[in-house]
């Protein structure tokens, strides 16, 4: 592995649109000239469909399965090349409720370093399932992996929670493997005070807001036609913020190791945000058998 | 064999030995062994050690407790235990290694339970199956992997009587749905199909992996017989006098020695539960009038199932040695009726001429020496009463993995001022052999080779040393020899005792 390789991963809730931000991001990127490799770390396999206009590409790990084992496979069969020459990597895994798909991802990963994947790159980027639920979706943040985390968030409770989860798998890993925080990126669901709430998080989590990318309904008029809207629709508003997007991260030097904060220190902001009820409030609403005032 | 010379020699050098160290004397050697560990570790080990004075109902320990992080421990896991002792000797069924191949590989064969029958065609113990788990069955599970092997054991093993799958640790931790499999397959193959949980990381030891074993036969193995009963099809004719053996492995033909003993008394044994039994015997369980329990550690949740559910009374026996034989014979008895207590004192009566000879010809070879022993489930209190037959005397004994209700009944064996030790670790194992000076260690293969390499005769207790069968009157003729092997051999007298060294140095 060469060493001016970036390595940058994204996590968060799931549904918060990684996917479709990283994508959008790296088509971005791309554009700038930068060389970059998607490696999709999630069994659904969809962190490259907007690259290669596909609905889902053979998976290193499906693939596996049939010839036998990882051993069994070449580089060129899984390693696809998308939209400005970006290369298109899915780990797969097991149909939900079966097996282990964190193992699955360590094992994809493996076969990617052994084979050579990690070689004539400007960046490696992670899209990682959701929160960090076990020691093979970690994989990516140890030792040798993504060094840059970006976490996409927005200005719901549970996505914001989940921040803060990774924020402290960031920490776990920072010390012995060198992962830092590289920072939050907002992707905006119209929340009350977004913005300011997204920025006061960040403060906390000792990082940085690194752009708030406000929602726009062309980003689904893109999706549904399997592109990013940087290539389906180049001179929107919002392929601008896309590539404002990429070049903050190609130009990032902030990277900090996070502070997470406790579940009360997180309810307690939102309080101070009013999006949470104190608790009286919040005790009230119990007794006349209401739910509390919800965030959304 | 000329070798007792040498031990005369022995003993008459002014060494300190167990039978002059006072009961506080006993109690500083293991304050002495603890001082080695950090202050935490010793605080928690000291509860596992003690020494036995006369009159108290219980030896005083700790047990059952996880071992020490660090300490070298004899203990197994959990398949060890489902696998290797409760089901693996069921000879017509085949007991599938479920995971990666490690465990069914390293634990083939190790243990000794003798069966008859034609390997391979309608017996299965001493070959080894495993589902050989591989990468790609861990990230997509391996539950389809298991229906088709289930299915291949069934086409290429056609006589075997059912399967039993015990997971390995793997297994557990991705979730696989092994009852699912298990369910389906019993159906489309018409045999039983037993998924046994017993995925190592659970529990402190093997024992849990006797009781999960138990579960299943509980749970999966008795409804068949009950539904069978109900059908009429158990082909069953009941007597008054039929018993089951429960937890003899037949380690070395142990189960066989015992049975023919109980059978010239005049009962019929209907089971092996497990060494040498069948999987129609485990269902003809449910049909006895008493199940007898040997090895109390790893069958007593089943043996007090069938006691609740199908009102089958159970009680512990020990045939190690003439002495506790008879005692044993003479309480089974007491429990059927004149005839059979007749035929008790029969075969005591029979055998009396035997084990006088065996008596007479190694007694006075054995007297006065001193074992420390350390086992499993039922031998660190069963086979006393054969050493004490034989003149000798245990000085120290302590089960790997014993329970509360082993300490207890353990006080009814052991004798004033024995050592006590509760998952002996490897330093306080050696420590208490230095300081106490045995003339025999009986314990396992782990520890074999460190005692005998001090210079210290040496006897495999799981295994028999390859040897046995050591249960019953033909089991203790085996016995007395294999101890006087061990201790007159007269290799012993060649190498210094590392005690003898210091001694002599000073």
């Amino acid at each position: 592995m060469t060493e001016q390789i970036r390595q940058i991963a994204f996590y968060g809730k799931g549904g918060i649109g990684k996917s479709t931000t990283s994508q959008n991001t790296i088509a971005g990127m791309a554009e700038l000239g930068q060389r970059v490799m998607i490696v999709g770390c999630d069994p659904k396999a969809d962190s490259t469909r907007l690259m290669l206009h596909s609905k889902a590409q053979t998976t290193i790990l499906h693939l596996a399965a049939e010839r036998g084992a990882v051993e069994d496979l070449e580089l060129e069969e899984v390693l696809l090349t998308g939209y400005r020459d970006v290369r298109c990597v899915e780990s797969g895994g097991p149909e939900p409720g079966v097996g282990c798909a964190g193992r699955g991802i360590i094992t994809a990963i493996n076969f990617l370093e052994e084979n050579g994947a990690y070689e004539d790159l400007d960046f490696v980027s992670y899209d990682v399932l959701g929160d960090v639920v076990c020691g093979g979706f970690a994989m990516p943040i140890r030792e040798g992996k993504a060094q840059e985390i970006y976490i996409v968030t927005s200005g719901e409770m549970m996505a914001m929670y989940a921040a803060n989860n990774i924020a402290r798998g960031v920490l776990k890993y920072a010390h012995s493997g060198g992962v830092r925080l590289g920072g939050l990126i907002c992707n905006s669901r119209k929340c009350d005070r977004e913005l300011e709430l997204i920025e006061t998080l960040a403060q906390r989590l000792n990082t940085q807001m690194l752009h708030f990318v406000p929602r726009d309904n062309i980003v689904q008029h893109a999706e549904l036609r399997r592109m990013t809207v940087i290539e389906y629709a180049p001179d929107s508003q919002q392929a601008e913020e896309y590539r404002t997007l990429a070049n903050k991260i190609i130009g990032n030097t902030n990277l900090t190791i996070p502070t997470p904060i406790s579940m009360d220190e997180l309810e307690d902001l939102l309080v101070e945000f009013g999006i949470l009820g104190g608790e009286e409030e919040y005790q009230k609403a119990i007794q006349s058998g209401t739910k509390a005032p919800a965030t959304v | 064999m000329t070798p007792p010379e040498l031990s005369t020699v022995e003993k008459s050098a002014a060494e300190t030995t167990a039978e002059n160290l006072t009961i506080a004397d006993k109690r500083e050697i293991i304050k002495e062994v603890l001082e080695a560990y950090p202050e935490k570790a010793a605080k928690k080990r000291d509860k596992h050690l003690n020494v036995y004075e006369e009159g108290k109902s219980d030896c005083g320990v700790k047990s059952n407790i996880k071992s020490l992080p660090g300490v070298m421990t004899t203990r197994g896991c959990a398949y060890a235990g489902a696998k290797g002792v409760v089901w693996g000797p069921v000879k017509d069924m085949i007991h599938l290694s479920h995971g990666p191949v490690g465990c069914g590989y390293y634990s083939w064969s190790g243990r000794r339970n003798y069966y008859i029958g034609t390997t391979g065609v309608d017996t299965f113990g001493t070959m080894q199956f495993t589902s050989d788990y591989q990468e790609r069955d861990i990230v997509f599970g391996g539950d389809k992997k298991l229906a088709k092997l289930l299915a291949e054991m069934d086409q290429l093993f056609p006589l075997v009587k059912g399967i039993t799958i015990e997971s390995e640790c793997p297994v557990g931790l991705i979730g696989d749905d092994i009852e699912a499999v298990a369910k389906k397959s019993a159906k489309e193959l018409g045999k039983p199909v037993i998924p046994v949980r017993c995925e190592g990381f659970r529990g402190v030891s093997q024992s849990l992996g006797h009781h999960i074993a138990n579960d299943t036969v509980r749970d999966w193995a008795f409804p068949i017989a009950d539904k069978k009963a109900k059908e009429g099809s158990l082909n069953f004719e009941p007597t008054p006098y039929d018993v089951a053996v429960i937890g003899d492995y037949n380690i070395g033909g142990d189960a066989w020695s015992s049975r023919i003993l109980l059978e010239e008394m005049g009962l019929r044994v209907v089971t092996q539960f497990s060494g040498d039994g069948t999987w129609n015997e485990v269902l003809l369980t449910t049909q006895v009038k008493m199940n007898l329990i040997h090895c109390y550690r790893s069958m007593n949740y089943i043996c007090r199932h069938m006691e609740e559910t199908y009102g089958i009374p159970w009680m512990e026996f020990n045939f190690f040695g003439p002495t506790h034989i008879a005692e044993s014979l003479r309480a089974i008895a007491a429990r059927f009726d004149e005839k059979i207590q007749a035929g008790a004192e029969r075969v005591i009566a029979k055998y009396q001429a035997q084990s006088d000879a065996v008596l007479a010809k190694y007694r006075p070879r054995l007297e006065g020496k001193t074992v420390m022993l350390m086992v499993g489930g039922l031998r660190p209190r069963h086979v006393i009463p054969a050493f004490k037959d034989l003149g000798m005397q245990v000085i120290g004994t302590g089960y790997e993995f014993g329970h509360n209700d082993d300490y207890k009944r353990t006080a009814e064996y052991v004798e004033d001022g024995t050592i006590i030790y509760d998952d002996v670790s490897g330093h306080e194992f050696e420590e208490f052999a230095k300081n106490l000076k045995p003339d025999l260690i009986a314990a396992g293969i782990k520890e074999k080779y460190v005692f005998q390499k001090m210079a210290l005769p040496f006897r495999q207790m799981h295994s028999w040393d390859y040897s046995g069968p050591y249960h019953g009157y033909d089991g203790f003729a085996i016995f007395a020899r294999d101890m006087d092997l061990a201790l007159n051999s007269p290799t012993w007298g060649l190498i210094k005792k590392p005690w003898q060294q210091v001694e002599a140095a000073v």
